[in-house]
């Protein structure tokens, strides 16, 4: 038995939530094999030998892994999967659109977005926005699995020395072309992996009152999130968005400034170690599953905080 | 062009979903049942297609038990021009209704395949790129923003960091992400005419499409309640909080 774990990174270094899918894989149990697919992704490769969890890099090095357009790379797991129990990657943008495609083409079910490992067969995932806990039994000869970092602790990053091994890639199928990325750049950590994260909803009123929430994570070194309500206002872009269908997190602290916590976006935060609530409505759902609840008016409370935090 | 719009039939985003006492799944008898809102997204993407004078017909197709035809229904009323049912009993997993859909598709011959990205029910988020897979097609996944161009679509994508920009040879599929566009309400006039727009019954069986699961459900359970928290009078006394009783900042 040995499973296959797509990495996700930039051809520089692997992304934390890959390491949250090493932690899954050890819990599968046998060798996990790392593929590295990129352009120019040495880097990468090298910076993967060194989790201690990874017996072997497997380095796919080709123009065709550029962007990681779904066509190519799910052609390249299909050819790589026959050698393997299971095929794994955490949940990102491009592993959601490249393993189901993969395991269609291998006649085989995904099992997406585990939490737990009951044995190599038998996992762990949510559904109807986190309200039900369930249960599976995959009976496939390969398992093709997305691993939801929340559900796993990281794996260290550094400690160990698998070797490099280079590999052939599964050709460019030509089917899409990869044009532009539009991309906010921030100094800010990582929304799907800050430590501390405090986003902003409806409440907020617009785009210019998030530099309100801004302030205060620069204080805290925190990401900044949304809910579905301000981005689909166009107060912000669409990767700060938390919930059910965007990111899913659970940071050590979790801010919730004007937001009502609707179900879905709870789906994406209610594993944080520690809720705060900021809501002038003391109705408002969010504070159901808050450990700390302001009932307050978040224009005064937020640069309040900014001054206490300075303190 | 041909649009061909996948549909399923979920329970309600708004119902507080109940899991059974049994562990066998979730409640779902006198449960409010609605279109997947991802699925009426892909719906109204292919009726402004067809509005804009580029698409020319509309087909869309539900798999499931006899009560998927209410959900085609309701794509019909939006506007869509007809229906397909494949009727099974069959709890469907998202390879099986892949499979499904391919089979129709071959005989459909649309030039535009869109399904919703995710259903909020099983939260999979499969299908849309399973289907792609089965036919060969190219596949855009999480799209914001479609347009139809010579011999292709340009797609603009809801990506981890942002978004991305790709273009897709036709024929194509691509699945619905939120901000594509907010569907309509379909009208009492367009209900009552859907209710003659022609539904097409067809089986796994007369489609030659094996369903039966892979994947078994062995237990499902309700998630553990995080314990009450306490209201904070002052943002202070929050600061306060977080610094020396929690020890998060």
């Amino acid at each position: 038995m040995a499973i296959l774990l797509l990495a996700e990174h930039d051809n520089n270094a692997i992304k934390p939530a890959t390491l949250n899918a090493v932690t899954a894989a050890a819990k599968i149990g046998g060798d996990v094999h790392l593929l590295v697919a990129g352009q120019n992704a040495k880097a990468a490769a090298e910076a993967g030998s060194k989790i201690p969890g990874i017996a072997k890099v497997l380095l796919c090095d080709d123009a065709a892994y550029a962007n990681g357009l779904a066509e190519n790379v799910a052609a390249l797991l299909v050819k790589l999967a026959p050698a393997y129990s299971h095929v794994l990657a955490a949940t990102t943008a491009i592993s959601k659109s490249a393993m189901p495609r993969a395991a269609a083409l291998l006649d085989v079910a995904q099992i997406s977005d585990i939490i737990g490992v009951e044995s190599p067969d038998t996992f762990v995932r949510l559904t109807y926005a986190g309200n039900a806990v369930t249960t599976v039994q995959s009976s496939d000869k390969i398992k093709v699995i997305t691993v939801r970092s929340t559900g796993f602790d990281a794996a260290p990053a550094t400690g160990g020395s698998a070797a490099v091994e280079t590999v052939a890639g599964a050709g460019d199928t030509g089917l899409t072309t990869f044009l532009r990325q539009e991309v906010h750049r921030s100094e800010r950590p990582e929304l799907a992996s800050a430590r501390i994260v405090i986003s902003g909803g409806r409440g907020m009123q617009s785009g210019d009152n998030f530099k309100l929430l801004e302030r205060v994570a620069d204080k805290l070194g925190a990401a900044v999130g949304a809910s579905r309500a301000a981005v689909d206002a166009g107060f912000v872009p669409n990767d700060y968005q938390v919930g059910q269908t965007g990111k899913i997190i659970a940071p050590d602290l979790y801010v919730a400034v004007g937001i009502s916590g609707a179900i879905q976006h709870l789906a994406g935060m209610k594993d944080s170690k520690v809720i705060v609530a900021i809501n002038k409505d003391e109705e408002a759902p969010i504070f159901q599953v808050a450990d700390y609840g302001l009932v307050a008016d978040l224009f005064q409370a937020v640069p309040e905080l900014e001054k206490e935090l300075a303190k | 062009m041909k649009v061909l719009v996948a549909v399923k039939r979920v329970i309600d985003a708004n119902v507080k979903v109940r899991v059974k006492a049994d562990g066998t799944g979730v409640e779902t008898a006198n449960v409010k049942m609605a279109m997947n809102p991802f699925c009426e997204i892909a719906v109204e993407e292919a009726i402004r297609l067809k509005e804009a004078g580029k698409a020319t017909e509309i087909v869309a197709v539900s798999c499931g038990a006899q009560s998927s035809q209410e959900t085609i229904r309701t794509a019909l009323a939006m506007g869509a021009d007809r229906g397909i049912h494949v009727l099974t009993d069959v709890v469907l997993q998202p390879l099986a209704v892949a499979k499904l859909l391919k089979a129709v598709i071959a005989k459909e011959q649309p030039g535009l395949v869109i399904l919703g990205k995710q259903a909020i029910d099983d939260d999979c988020n499969q299908t849309g790129q399973m289907l792609a897979g089965l036919l060969g097609w190219p596949q855009a996944t999480f799209a914001s923003k479609l347009q139809v161009e010579d011999g292709g679509f340009t797609v603009t994508r809801e990506v981890d960091a942002g978004l991305e920009v790709i273009k897709l040879k036709a024929p194509a599929l691509i699945t619905t992400d939120l901000r594509l566009n907010e569907p309509r309400y379909a009208s009492l006039p367009n209900i009552m005419k859907a209710k003659k727009k022609p539904i097409e019954a067809l089986t796994p069986e007369a489609l030659g499409v094996d369903v039966t699961p892979r994947v078994k459900t062995l237990k499902v359970v309700e998630p553990a309640k995080r314990k009450s928290g306490v209201r904070v009078k002052s943002v202070s006394e929050l600061v306060d909080k977080l610094r020396n009783e929690a020890k998060v900042i």
